[in-house]
């Protein structure tokens, strides 16, 4: 029986190119960027080469990429760097019920420690609200940090009308970038971001490998200290084979972004007709209009999500309930909690599919079949 | 080009690259995930685990996976200090600390924390007299590294953690960073540390990777908050393909140890004395320090100088740290040591590792004597 990976949201397999990439690069560049002989400089020259391409992806300057150990470590830095350096101006700090936990925990660390944390809530499709973020706003706030797109429901946050909303105000805006990097375009100038985070792993590239973008002025201490790479603000020997995947991974992704928008709305819209012609009864968590392409978010009538999990992967289909992240138990999803409360049916009936590298229309199908043979099995 | 700078970072070897381009094309799922294919992954980083468990000699759930030594470092030394503030803020460091411990150090002290430095001596190794004195009460971490990377130096560790663990409640961490690989490393009983930093990429594994191993019921905060993976010590999907790589580097650095010190210490002691018939050239390292570290300064001349001249020649040596490369006063090292100020600018460090051989050291004899001629002896 095929496999079929519908867990790219979770993670993503490497790209073929990225691979040899990074093996020629170990193999050829594995000098140390600090040092100042001709092995150093090489590997300084590879590294300065990648930055530029992950810098450009997203229309920033070279020197406002610092490259991190992956996607939680850049929002941990975003959050705990921000509001360290800016303590003396204030101590209010704005994020959503929906955040990945990087972000949702790094704030309630934040909160034992004296800074105080508005949590903004959602509408029943995940989104929040321009004029909740209006009403939240203080003098004393010092960072908004909100996602751009939702890794369990694929819901797109308005950004770029909360850059322009705060471009009057002196709170830093950090936006975790992570699920929607590499599927959207995304221009920090013109959302007027000043911090946004992105992870290599979700794109089809190597894992432990990520960025963090810092607008130039925009304050931020440290959060792993020791050598001076990255500008002293992440210290440790840059991990060279590693940033020249991630930019290969970045200039493929670059390269197709209408061809994958376009395939993954496909595959969306076949997988939910199959659905309808077996007259399944489901319906999708997220907001049809402002969405990831490659999240899709199915709550089953009368389903069990456990029992389905495990009838799923059965079959071959690897899909989720939500985060990876929250490893090991099916703890009800707080996005989830967030758009329909604590006792809603969606909690226990819903499968998160995500698509990605190497899917073809087929292997949906098959996806699709699966899934309502075993909800035809199993539905209450 | 022979490369003589295996302390700034190493070559992967090519059966840990294989490893990791075959993890990643069948174990690329989250091993966070409840379906097969993450259960798959999460038994491999398991396994990844044990095996270093074995080597070190500790439980696999003692064992942190990390993004390198730095990482390590940082999160030993901020995690303990935060986690048991109520032991005490005083914090205890050796003089000659790699910067991820020193500047580690330094950020908690506006958090409450005092940093004091215990002295070295001209070897570099620390005093004991100096650490029986400054350990007190209040001491909640001291943290020595086994072997300094600029000049080899070598700690009495079984000494240090005994006189940590009987006279004080503090925690003692070990920057294993040169040495694992190199010499033995302890990590079991009151005679050795209660945490340990290792990085892959000094070591022939791959940049980006690393541990902390803690000792069993040792309290530490997370300094990466997310999704609670690695036992809720260390956020983000863990990087499955870059930990088995890491396994296999360790084992091999293990296996490789006992043959490589006892061929780098000849070569080690071959070279102080070639380098010791120069009159104008000191040695910084000795034959008690680490086997693959030969550190020298020349009276009179740059560093940087005797970095290019040997390159021309065909060599790859570094000034005191690649670290601190770039950053051209003198390195604190070299200060703790209290050399000679005619020779603190011409320090240089060969560093010797995987794939050398007999034939290269003496070709680096004859060329260092070359390059001597021409810029000592006209």
């Amino acid at each position: 029986m095929k496999e079929i990976y519908l867990d790219h949201a979770a993670t993503t397999p490497m790209h073929p190119l990225v691979i040899s990439k990074m093996v020629e690069s170990m193999e050829s560049v594995y000098g140390n960027p600090s040092s100042i002989h001709r092995i150093g400089r090489f590997a300084r020259k590879h590294l300065d080469d990648a930055r530029h391409i992950l810098a450009k992806s997203i229309g920033a300057k070279d020197q406002e990429i610092i490259v991190t150990g992956g996607g939680s470590e850049a929002d941990n830095l975003a959050i705990t760097g921000t509001a360290y350096a800016k303590q003396n101006e204030g101590r209010h700090i704005i994020t959503t019920v929906v955040e990945h936990h990087a972000v949702l925990h790094t704030c309630q660390q934040l909160e034992k420690e004296g800074y105080e944390v508005t949590y903004l809530p959602v509408d029943e499709t995940g989104r929040v609200s321009l004029e909740d973020v209006k009403k939240a706003l203080r003098d004393d706030t010092i960072l908004v940090t909100i996602m751009f797109g939702n890794n369990e429901v694929g819901t797109i946050q308005p950004i770029k009308e909360i850059g322009e909303l705060l471009k009057e105000h002196s709170a830093t805006f950090h936006t975790d970038a992570v699920q929607a990097f590499g599927i959207l375009p995304i221009d920090v100038n013109d959302l007027h971001v000043d911090l946004l985070s992105v992870s290599s792993h979700k794109l089809n590239g190597p894992k432990g490998i990520g960025f963090l973008y810092q607008r130039d002025q925009t304050k931020l201490k440290p959060l792993i200290y020791g050598g001076e790479q990255e500008r002293k603000r992440r210290a440790g020997t840059e991990n060279v084979p590693a940033v020249v995947g991630f930019a290969e991974a970045v200039a493929i992704a670059q390269r197709n972004f209408e061809e994958k928008q376009q395939a993954y709305k496909e595959f969306h819209q076949h997988f939910l007709k199959k659905l309808d012609q077996a007259e399944i009864d489901y319906h999708i968590n997220g907001n049809e209009q402002y969405c990831l392409p490659h999240v899709m978010n199915i709550s089953f009538k009368n389903m069990d999500v456990e029992s389905f999990l495990v009838n799923l992967d059965m079959a071959g289909i690897a899909a989720s309930s939500g985060s990876a992240c929250t490893a090991g138990s099916i703890d009800p999803s707080h996005v989830l909690v967030a758009m329909y409360g604590s006792e809603a049916d969606e909690l226990r009936n819903s499968i998160r599919y995500s698509f990605g590298y190497g899917l073809d229309l087929e292997d949906i199908d098959t996806a699709a079949e699966r899934t309502i043979e075993i909800v035809k099995r199993l539905a209450k | 080009m022979i490369y003589l700078d295996h302390s700034a970072t190493t070559k992967p070897n090519k059966s840990v690259l294989e490893t990791f381009v075959q993890a990643n094309e069948r174990y690329y799922a989250n091993p966070a995930s409840l379906h097969q294919m993450g259960v798959e992954t999460n038994t491999l980083l398991s396994r990844a685990r044990e095996q270093i468990a074995a080597i070190i000699k500790t439980e696999p759930e003692q064992i942190i996976f990390t993004s390198g030594g730095t990482e390590s470092n940082n999160f030993a030394i901020k995690g303990l200090a935060r986690a048991n503030k109520h032991r005490g803020t005083k914090i205890l460091i050796s003089a000659i600390e790699h910067a991820s411990v020193e500047e580690s150090a330094k950020a908690l002290e506006k958090e409450g924390y005092t940093v004091e430095k215990v002295q070295v001596n001209e070897y570099g190794v620390i005093s004991i007299e100096d650490l029986k004195k400054k350990l007190t009460k209040d001491t909640v971490i001291v943290s020595i590294m086994h072997v300094n990377n600029e000049i080899g130096a070598l700690q009495p560790i079984s000494e240090i953690a005994r006189i940590v663990h009987e006279n004080s409640r503090a925690f003692f961490h070990m920057d294993a960073v040169q040495s694992f690989g190199k010499i033995p490393v302890h990590f079991a009983g009151e005679e050795g540390p209660d945490a340990l930093t290792v990085s892959g990429h000094k070591i022939n594994g791959l940049k980006g990777t690393g541990f902390l191993a803690l000792r069993k019921q040792v309290n530490i905060e997370t300094i990466i908050h997310g999704g609670g993976q690695e036992m809720g010590l260390r956020s983000g999907t863990v990087a499955v393909p870059q930990a088995v790589a890491l396994a296999k580097a360790v084992r091999m650095a293990h296996e490789t140890q006992p043959a490589h010190e006892e061929q780098f210490s000849q070569w080690r002691d071959d070279l102080h004395a070639f380098l010791q018939q120069f009159p104008y050239v000191r040695t910084l390292s000795s034959n008690k320090g680490a086997p693959h570290i030969v550190s020298c300064a020349v009276q009179g001349l740059r560093g940087e100088i005797l970095v290019n001249a040997m390159q021309h020649e065909g060599f790859i040596i570094s000034t005191s740290s690649a670290c601190s490369s770039k950053d051209h006063s003198i390195s604190h090292v070299v200060k703790a040591i209290e050399i000679d100020p005619s020779y603190e600018k011409g320090v240089i460090r060969i560093s010797l590792g995987e794939g050398i051989t007999e034939k290269d050291i003496q070709a680096f004899k004859t060329a260092f004597k070359k390059v001597m001629m021409q810029v000592k002896e006209f």
